[in-house]
């Protein structure tokens, strides 16, 4: 055989084996696509099957959907209303801690003082302490307030884990803005509130959004605060969704249509910031 | 050193998030300490708020139920951590292997979506899963001829379904961090390392471990956190049960404080866990975080 022939051969044995890893690679990807989207997957078709089609051992895979459940759930009007006390709740919070958080963050990332890795990790250290820690006094202190079961006291505890997200996301942010631009304001005669607010605040907008994303997630998410904190009025989507677990016979076909509601807006809107959001989450952690 | 004047206008910006954090924060803990100190039983008023100094506290020291709790949450970590760094690790290194920039970005979008999940229904999900009668689990446990597992009606296969679920929302969130580690490597230091090692295992330890390892310490805090924090999954898929045999600490103290409705004893092992919480918090800050001294 002639050389030329021989490496041909070998080329070919090379490409040969580059398409195989490649197609091995495809088959892991998919793999991998499925044992994370198959639950998802289980829960929406659940809620789209009839309860005869729930309980078919082996499960059917083909089935016709219908959209009892979805309708039922929502002439019940229960869960629409958590979904709307959620929406309030994770909302406001959200509001709350970055208008709360994002100042204190420009300080901490600007100004020399005293004490400022102290009060820095106190601030951060919220993020650390077990919800159950703070649930057990919070609700004797809501009831006396007479607030349990009423918005307010579920937005402000929601401050305790979304101010220090805030905190921790923004100072990164607000410290790669150029001190330079801080002091050019500065002699031209803004004064600090000025400088935060229309210089400042701009440019660490990413940050900003990214925190608040992550802050809404988790307050929308919540569950260990909601059902101490609220009975009926104010009640919010995760504790309508575990009060499913209760009572006899579980409705399946209802319980995960309200899961899929509950669900479906986080992750569409997780995925369509899926870029930042995963800045937000891997930030600090790899630094 | 310089006199140190008091810069208003900075106070006046730091001031809401400090007021707001005394105020949620610091202040139901203060709460909860004089609670501990009390005897606060919700379902009899009658018997009033005196004070009994450290009694609730040798109550906890004396409760079996508690310090089990504990060792299970850590039982808990150790079952769900390594197993989380492992295929998180796994995963990482086949999504930065992958050939097609498409694919790759989905695979990564694809990660978010567990860690986005509410707990809450992340537990109705692994009910439905983990059914004994009509679940998918036991469904693909027959068709390998295994007979249906009770999964959540006893209590090592109760424990492994918490743990199993747990592994399914939070290894995505490890992969991520390591893949972005990962991404640090520059393209020389990648090619020079393939030129010496060629890929594979040797190529792995040399050239890419290095750049996991401070994702790791990142991630061993973050779980330690959450594990025990962990309460809707556990709360949604056992309620701590069968018995208490998945009862994780959050877990028992809420049912000691919201379904036994012993304040004071609550309070008093809140009081614990919080101390717990700052002890590994502030041993992990100092160790792994760069602290802001600009």
């Amino acid at each position: 055989m002639s050389v030329l022939a021989q490496t041909a051969l070998l080329r070919r044995r090379a490409a040969r084996r580059r398409s195989l890893a490649a197609a091995w690679k495809m088959v892991g990807a998919a793999a991998l696509a499925i044992a994370f989207l198959l639950p998802v997957y289980w829960m929406l078709t659940t809620a789209l099957k009839t309860t005869a089609d729930t309980f078919a051992v082996p499960p059917v895979l083909i089935f016709q959907p219908t959209l009892e459940h979805f309708r039922g759930v929502y002439e019940e009007g229960s869960v629409a209303r958590s979904l709307v006390n959620s929406l309030i709740v994770a909302a406001s919070a959200t509001l709350l801690s970055v208008v709360i958080g994002a100042p204190a963050a420009y300080v901490l990332a600007r100004f020399r003082f005293r004490g400022k890795s102290d009060l820095w990790f106190w601030i951060i250290s919220n993020r650390f302490i077990s919800p159950i820690v703070v649930a057990l006094p919070f609700f004797l202190i809501a009831r006396d307030l007479r607030i349990l079961d009423r918005h307010i006291a579920l937005i402000l505890v929601y401050l305790t884990f979304g101010v220090p997200l805030v905190v921790w996301l923004c100072v990164d942010q607000f410290r790669a803005v150029p001190r330079e631009v801080d002091e050019a304001a500065t002699v031209d005669g803004a004064n600090i509130w000025q400088v935060f607010l229309r210089i400042n605040l701009p440019l660490a907008m990413p940050g900003i959004v990214v925190s608040a994303i992550l802050a809404f997630i988790a307050s929308w998410n919540e569950l260990l605060f909601a059902l101490v904190l609220t009975r009926s009025e104010a009640r919010t989507a995760p504790v309508e969704a575990a009060n499913f677990m209760t009572g006899f016979g579980i409705r399946w076909g209802p319980m995960m249509a309200t899961g899929t509601l509950i669900v479906l807006p986080v992750v569409v809107f997780a995925i369509s910031v899926s870029r930042s959001l995963v800045r937000g989450l891997t930030m600090g952690a790899i630094k | 050193m310089s006199k140190q004047r008091i810069h208003w206008p900075a106070v006046s910006l730091i001031a809401p998030a400090v007021i707001a954090l005394l105020a949620i924060g610091l202040y139901p803990l203060l709460f909860a300490l004089d609670v501990s100190l009390r005897q606060y039983q919700l379902s009899k008023p009658y018997l009033g708020t005196d004070f009994v100094g450290l009694q609730n506290y040798l109550a906890v020291f004396n409760d079996p139920l508690f310090w089990q709790s504990l060792l299970r949450t850590a039982q808990f970590f150790a079952l769900t951590v390594p197993a989380q760094v492992v295929l998180g690790a796994l995963i990482a290194l086949f999504i930065e292997s992958l050939p097609w920039r498409l694919i790759s970005f989905l695979m990564r979008v694809l990660l978010v979506v567990p860690i986005a999940i509410t707990p809450t229904v992340v537990g109705l999900i692994g009910r439905l899963l983990f059914n004994r009668d009509f679940g998918f689990i036991n469904y693909l446990l027959s068709l390998l001829q295994i007979p249906p597992v009770p999964w959540l009606g006893e209590p090592v296969p109760a424990m492994l379904t918490i743990a199993l679920v747990d592994i399914w929302q939070w290894t995505p969130f490890v992969a991520l961090v390591m893949i972005s580690g990962l991404t640090l490597i520059s393209q020389e230091v990648l090619e020079s390392g393939e030129l010496d090692a060629g890929r594979g295992w040797h190529f792995f330890w040399k050239v890419q471990a290095p750049y996991l390892l401070p994702g790791l310490t990142a991630v061993l805090i973050l779980r330690t956190a959450d594990i025990l924090k962990l309460f809707d999954v556990v709360f949604v898929l056992t309620r701590g049960g069968p018995g208490v045999s998945t009862e994780l600490v959050s877990v028992y103290i809420q049912r000691v404080g919201f379904r036994v409705f012993d304040m004071g004893v609550a309070s008093a092992q809140a009081i614990l866990l919080l101390i717990l919480c700052i002890a590994l918090s502030r041993v992990y800050i100092r160790l792994f975080y760069r602290e802001i001294e600009s």
